[in-house]
Formats: C-alpha cells, sequence, structure tokens
C-alpha cells in the first residue's frame, strides 16, 4: 500500500482539546477530523461522531497547527556525522515541528536544482517533516555570483538565503532582493557585517572582556539590518531578517514594517531566553553566530515578538558533533540544536505573560508559513492536516544525551521545562506520540 | 571532597590565598640567593610546561623555578607537540596527565584553554597565559615587586598603560590590586581601552599626564606591532606621541613611584630608555621575582596540605528552569 492510500484510509479525530488556530481567530474547545490527509471537520466537542477513526484523546490538551521552523540545518548532503535529513526530520516532530525550511551550508551547497531535490527526496524516504529546502543567494555561498533560483525554485525550495555567510557584497544583496521578485520567494538575511565582526567569537561587552574572548559588537548585526532594510525599501523586494539578537535590530524591523515594507523577521530561542553570562565558564554550547546579546537585548526581542515586530520563532537548529563542541572556545563550532525545545521555551514566554497563547501559535506555526509562502500553519478545513497536541503544563527535565537530534549540543541541558508535544500529526499521518 | 587544585586566574581569588603565595615567594627568594640554588622539596615530582605559543622567558622562568625546587621538568612546545599532528588540546592533556605529572604548566593563545584543562584532568594546572584572558602568576609577580618596595600595597595608586583590551597581564593584575586594596588607573587610547573595563572597578584614562599624577606605580605594558595593521591605533610612532612614559611625564608621578613593565619592552614606543634604565625602575627585579613566585606556585599547589588555590571560577549559571 503506498502512502496516498494509506492515507485515503485513514481517519484520525482529535477530540476534547482546545484548538488554536490564528489564521482564523480560533482559540476555544473543539474536535478536529481528519480524513485522507486533510482536515475534513472541525466543530463543538463531542459534535463528530468518531465513526470508526483513530481517537486521540485530547482532554486538557492544546491541538494547534504543526510548527513551522523557518531556520534549521539537516547537514545533509555532506556532514551527515552531525544530522541527517531522518534525524532532523525525526527531531523536528519530537518538537511539534511539521515543516522544516533547511539552509543551504550543505556540502554540496544547495545552489541547484539537483541538491533541492535531493533533500526532498531523503524527506520523502524518511516520511516524517515537511522539508521545504531553502537554495542559495550565491555560488557556493560564495558572495560573489547569484545562483540559478529559478532551476532551484522548480525543483523546490521556498526562499533563498547564504545563512551562515553574511553578504558582504551589497550589489549581490540587491540583485538578490530584486531577482527574488520573479519567484515570489523572501531573502532570508543572517545579518552581520563580517568586517565588524571579524574574529569575534561572542557578544563584546563586560562578559567578552572578562573572558578575554574577542568580541563581537551588536553594530555589526544592526548595520546590516540597515542596509538591508534600505535595500528592501528601495527594490521593493521581499526582505525576512534572520536570528534577530539586537534591541537596535528589533527596532529598525519595526520602522520598517511601519513604513509597509515587505519585511518579515524571526527569533531563536536562544536569542530571547539566555544572555552572554551563559558564556561563562566558556560554555561552547552558547557559542553561536550572531551571538547571545544582553539583558536589554533579550528583553527587546521578548518585546519585539510579543508585538509582531518578531513575527515568527525559528530555531537556527545547528547540529555539532560532540568533538566540535569539545575545543576551547576560539575553535568551537558554532550552533546550537533548539527543535525540541522550541514548544517550552517559547511557553515560558507565555507564562510570564509576554505572550498569549494565541500569538505564540502564530509566531510559531501561521507567521512563518506565511512568510515561507507554504500552505501551512492553519488548520482550515480543506488544508493539510498537519497537526501538533502539546501540554502546556508538562514537566520535564532536558537531558542531551536523551535528544532525537544526531547531535546533542544543546545549551539548555539540565534545564527544567514545562510544555510538551504529545502527539505530532503530519499529513493526516500520526509521526510521533509521546511514550509517557 | 578534595578540592582540585589549580592557578588558573586571579578572578575570583581571595586576598588570603594571594597573600600566601606573595609570603612563600619570600622564602623562595632567599633559596635563589644561595650558593646552591636547589632545594629538594619537588623531588621526585614532574612538572610538564605546555607551551603552544611562543614564550621565552615564561617557559625559562617556570623551568627554573621548578629546577630549583628539584622537580623533573618536560617541556613541550606547539610545534614539536602531537597538536600540530591534529590531535586536540584536551586529547594531548589526557595523554599527558597519563603519564601521572604533579602539575601542567600550560601556556596556549585561546582564552580559556587552561579552564578547559581543569575541566579534563585531575592534576594542577597553571596558567601562564590564555589569549586575552588571564595570566596569574605575572600578576603575581608583579604584586610580589610591588610589595617589596611598598610597604603596603592597600590604598596604593596602580596606571596600567597601553593594549588593556588584549592584555592578560592587565586582567590579572587589575583582579589583584583591586583585591589587595589598590586603586587601579588604566590608560590607554580609546580603541584599546573599551568602557565595559571600567565595570572591573578600574578608572579609565585616555590622556596618559593624567593617568601620571601622584601613582605609586606606573605599569607599562607591551604594544604589540602587529595591532598597527588593525587601525586600533595609526602609528607606532604616534603611539609613542601619546603613550611613551618619559621623564618628564614621570615628574607628576609620586616621588617613590615604582616602573613595572612585563617585557619585552619596546623603547621608545611604550617607554622611553631613560626611565626602562632609571633608579625607579624594577623590571629586572620583575624577572628575578618571576623565579621565586613561580617556585611558590608549584609548591603550594603540588605539595599536599595545602587548600590550594583555585581562580577564575566564573560559576556556571546555576540549572535554570523554563517554566516560569
Amino acid at each position: 500500500m503506498n502512502t496516498e492510500t494509506q492515507n485515503a484510509a485513514r481517519r484520525i479525530l482529535v477530540k476534547g482539546g482546545h484548538l488554536i488556530d490564528p489564521s482564523r481567530d480560533v482559540s476555544e474547545k473543539a474536535d478536529v477530523l481528519i480524513t485522507a490527509g486533510v482536515v475534513e471537520a472541525i466543530d463543538k466537542p463531542g459534535a463528530i461522531p468518531s465513526d470508526g477513526a483513530e481517537v486521540v484523546d485530547a482532554r486538557g490538551l492544546f491541538v494547534a497547527p504543526g510548527f513551522v521552523d523557518m531556520h534549521v540545518h539537516l547537514r545533509e548532503p555532506g556532514y551527515e556525522y552531525k544530522e541527517t535529513v531522518a534525524t532532523g526530520c525525526l527531531s523536528a516532530v519530537v518538537g511539534g515541528v511539521t515543516s522544516v525550511a533547511c539552509m543551504a551550508n550543505t556540502n554540496p551547497v544547495n545552489d541547484s536544482g539537483a541538491v533541492t531535490k535531493y533533500i526532498i527526496d531523503k524527506a520523502k524516504v524518511a516520511g516524517l517533516a515537511n522539508v521545504f529546502p531553502v537554495g542559495a543567494v550565491s555560488i557556493g555561498l560564495g558572495g560573489e555570483a547569484l545562483a540559478e533560483f529559478g532551476e532551484m525554485f522548480e525543483a523546490g525550495i521556498v526562499a533563498v538565503s547564504d545563512d551562515g555567510h553574511p553578504i558582504m557584497k551589497s550589489s549581490l544583496m540587491r540583485h538578490a532582493l530584486e531577482y527574488a521578485k520573479m519567484f515570489g520567494i523572501p531573502v532570508i538575511a543572517h545579518e552581520e557585517d563580517l568586517d565588524l565582526c571579524c574574529g569575534g567569537v561572542m557578544n563584546e561587552g563586560l562578559m567578552s572582556i572578562r573572558l578575554g574572548l574577542e568580541g563581537i559588537p551588536s553594530v555589526g548585526e544592526s548595520a546590516m539590518v540597515a542596509r538591508d532594510i534600505e535595500l528592501a525599501r528601495y527594490t521593493g523586494g521581499r526582505l525576512h531578517v534572520a536570528h534577530v539578537s539586537t534591541a537596535e535590530s528589533v527596532e529598525m524591523v519595526r520602522r520598517a514594517k511601519h513604513d509597509g515594507l515587505d519585511v518579515t523577521c524571526e527569533a531563536t530561542p536562544h536569542h530571547f531566553t539566555l544572555d552572554d553570562s551563559a558564556v561563562a565558564g566558556y560554555n561552547t554550547n552558547a557559542k553561536m553566530y550572531p551571538p547571545l546579546r544582553t539583558e536589554r537585548d533579550v528583553a527587546a526581542v521578548r518585546a519585539g515578538i510579543a508585538d509582531g515586530t518578531v513575527d515568527s520563532i525559528a530555531t537556527d537548529h545547528a547540529p555539532h558533533h560532540r568533538d566540535e563542541k569539545a575545543s576551547h572556545f576560539d575553535e568551537a563550532a558554532k550552533g546550537v540544536v533548539g527543535l525540541e525545545t522550541v514548544l517550552p521555551l517559547t511557553l515560558a514566554l507565555v507564562r510570564d505573560e509576554t505572550l498569549t497563547l494565541e500569538r505564540m501559535v502564530d509566531a510559531l506555526s501561521t507567521q512563518p508559513a506565511r512568510n515561507l509562502g507554504i500552505e501551512r500553519g492553519t488548520l482550515a478545513r480543506g488544508s493539510v492536516a498537519d497537526l501538533v497536541v502539546f501540554d502546556a503544563d508538562r514537566a520535564w527535565n532536558v537531558n542531551a544525551t536523551e535528544l532525537a537530534s544526531k547531535s546533542k549540543n544543546t545549551p539548555f541541558d539540565g534545564w527544567e521545562m514545562r510544555g510538551k508535544v504529545t502527539r505530532t500529526i503530519v499529513a493526516g499521518r500520526s509521526v510521533w506520540e509521546d511514550a509517557a | 571532597m578534595e578540592r582540585k587544585r589549580h592557578l588558573l586566574g586571579l578572578e575570583g581569588v581571595s586576598a588570603e590565598d594571594i597573600q600566601v603565595l606573595l609570603d612563600s615567594a619570600e622564602t623562595m627568594i632567599e633559596i635563589s640567593q644561595r650558593d646552591v640554588k636547589k632545594v629538594p622539596v619537588l623531588r621526585g615530582k614532574t612538572v610538564v610546561n605546555l607551551f603552544l605559543e611562543n614564550s621565552t622567558r615564561t617557559r625559562i622562568s617556570f623551568e627554573i623555578a621548578a629546577k630549583r625546587l628539584s622537580a623533573d621538568t618536560i617541556n613541550l612546545s606547539g610545534g614539536g607537540s602531537s597538536l600540530s599532528k591534529g590531535e586536540t588540546l584536551a586529547d594531548t592533556a589526557r595523554n599527558l596527565a597519563a603519564m601521572s605529572p604533579d602539575a601542567i604548566v600550560i601556556r596556549h593563545p585561546s582564552a580559556g584553554a587552561a579552564i578547559l584543562l581543569a575541566e579534563v584532568l585531575d592534576c594542577p594546572i597553571i596558567n601562564a597565559g590564555d589569549g586575552a584572558h588571564e595570566h596569574p602568576t605575572q600578576a603575581l609577580l608583579d604584586l610580589f615587586t610591588i610589595r617589596q618596595a611598598k610597604p603596603e600595597l592597600k590604598g596604593l595608586t596602580v596606571t596600567i598603560v597601553g593594549d588593556i583590551l588584549h592584555s592578560r597581564v592587565a586582567r590579572s593584575n587589575i583582579y589583584g590590586l583591586l583585591t589587595l586594596g589598590a586603586k587601579v588607573r588604566l590608560c590607554g587610547p580609546p580603541t584599546l581601552l573599551p568602557p565595559m573595563f571600567e565595570h572591573l572597578g578600574a578608572e579609565l584614562h585616555y590622556d596618559l599626564a593624567t593617568a601620571v599624577r601622584d601613582a605609586d606605580v606606573m605599569m607599562m605594558l607591551r604594544i604589540q606591532r602587529e595591532r598597527q595593521g588593525h587601525n586600533f591605533f595609526p602609528t607606532l610612532d604616534e603611539y609613542a606621541r601619546y603613550f611613551c612614559l618619559t621623564e618628564e611625564l614621570l615628574a607628576e608621578a609620586s616621588s617613590d613611584v615604582i616602573i613595572l613593565h612585563p617585557g619585552p619592552m619596546n623603547r621608545g614606543i611604550e617607554i622611553s630608555s631613560g626611565v626602562a634604565d632609571g633608579p625607579y625602575s624594577l623590571m629586572m627585579n620583575q624577572v628575578a621575582n618571576g623565579v621565586a613566585m613561580r617556585m611558590a606556585v608549584l609548591y603550594q599547589l603540588i605539595i599536599p596540605g595545602h587548600d590550594g588555590i583555585r581562580g577564575s571560577e566564573i560559576p556556571e549559571r546555576t540549572p535554570t528552569s523554563a517554566t516560569g
């Protein structure tokens, strides 16, 4: 039996939960019936007869469109020792993420239709989360020559980005923003002026002074955000600011949105949870680019998420092998895994009343799907049944060694979390269920 | 639980611990003045000098210190070691540890390297300079030299001049001096003296004449010639114009001012020859004291019965929660 016929046969009734669907402004108790991979019916609790459907008991739980993580590194092809499409997708669905956009810094770089197709095929075989590749802006992420957006677009990319390799050449950025308009896809920008950030390994501030580590000044980010917002204004292109980390960047995005520019923005859980004090003791799991900033920046990022300036939450899931993190700080790999901790870390913002639950789901599902132009992030009747069921209160402890990701580089090892995904459904198929 | 015995830095080291080391160096000075400069206190002990960054003075100072205490010394440097064959620092250290040394002295270009070793190994680790982080034995010998010349460290005004941003010597001295009650002034161009240093408890000055005024101790740092290429200052000439300590400037200092320099110095750039060779200069005392100070550190860390000096214990963020 192929997947299509399996889906056709499968009916799931998610019953008794509190449904949050920001795409339709819904937040109420409701049952959801899934048939043949799509949402067939939504009705008052108890109104839909089970009729032989598999019943998912969601009493006391929340039901939402599956999370869409627009910033993930799946590492395949090329770095399978860190993560594969399959292990990354497993990590995703454990965290409630049903769609991931994966960055192009693989080996070979995803700057061609062939690599795009390879990744999509791997994802189909894995059969867990949806994978939407992001193509490179420049050939080989070299920052010089525009890659073939068209060929990659036809193979399935949903955005372009030289993530990890900030585009220093302003004319390339300008042309990328213009050329991408032909395909209606956003340019996702990793905003760091490498000339200003040169050699830095952590935020420049009192902590870098104490540790004797080379600092990365916050202006290295905000200067690039300023440039790219002006380029977006000039070209009318679609700019998505990745992993915003400074108060100044947030404020500039706020003004850009106010001015009506086509600018969107994401923040990561580590940037809205941790400040640079997490680097103390040369903790290499607190090393990433852009770096963890100050308390003031963390507060600004949170406020940005609350008022919608930072419309989306993305993890920048960046798996690295243990050996690559066991080095001294200067040499250690940059980046942290994040797919499996995104829900509880975002729920912490709900508990401290920074966000409503509805805004949380909006930032995790609906907005990022809109940014990528993919038909996800909604549970409207007839839409693809990507759905997550979660317990907002369940307490658990992060144990890095137990993560589903192939890599264990989390700065949250040992943390007590509240909030856990209990069931993940992708296209009407239950792909993960919490054993507890 | 037995406390690990390391000297990783002076941040967080108590005044009592520093005094113990300084007092201990006092007795070591005497050994270096004997006809037979050797005592058997570390006989049968092995000290590994793991120097992964160029150093002559510090490495020789540690080696002489260990030998005067009768320890066996092994010297490893970057080029000839297995690190040049791709082995990681932690693996090199584990291999060394398997040979049961009694202490490892490490010099490394990256900040945190000594702390990394201390996390991996059980034997005492002595930081002989890690990137721009700390160089605790240099600061201890500086403190010792000041203490020899001045009756009391408390209340003294100590001015440190130069490339503060990149200086591990400055950092260790700031911590040590403040802990012992001295006042610390930092002086340099704003490119090499970020405002954050004020949060460590020091005063910042961009004008050397102001920073010299009534100072009891002038500590001049070596200006790295390679900084010139990175626009931290236009030229060495212009650097010297504003930050070279001359006899004329020194006239504004306290009448019994002393001059320290960790070496190697650039004559005519951060310090004029007149000052370097003048009566207030204690640079050669620093070098002699360096051996005694390192003897004291080795002795205090290797011989059981001491509590050890931990240092640089930047506490890990206590296990945290996202439970709101």
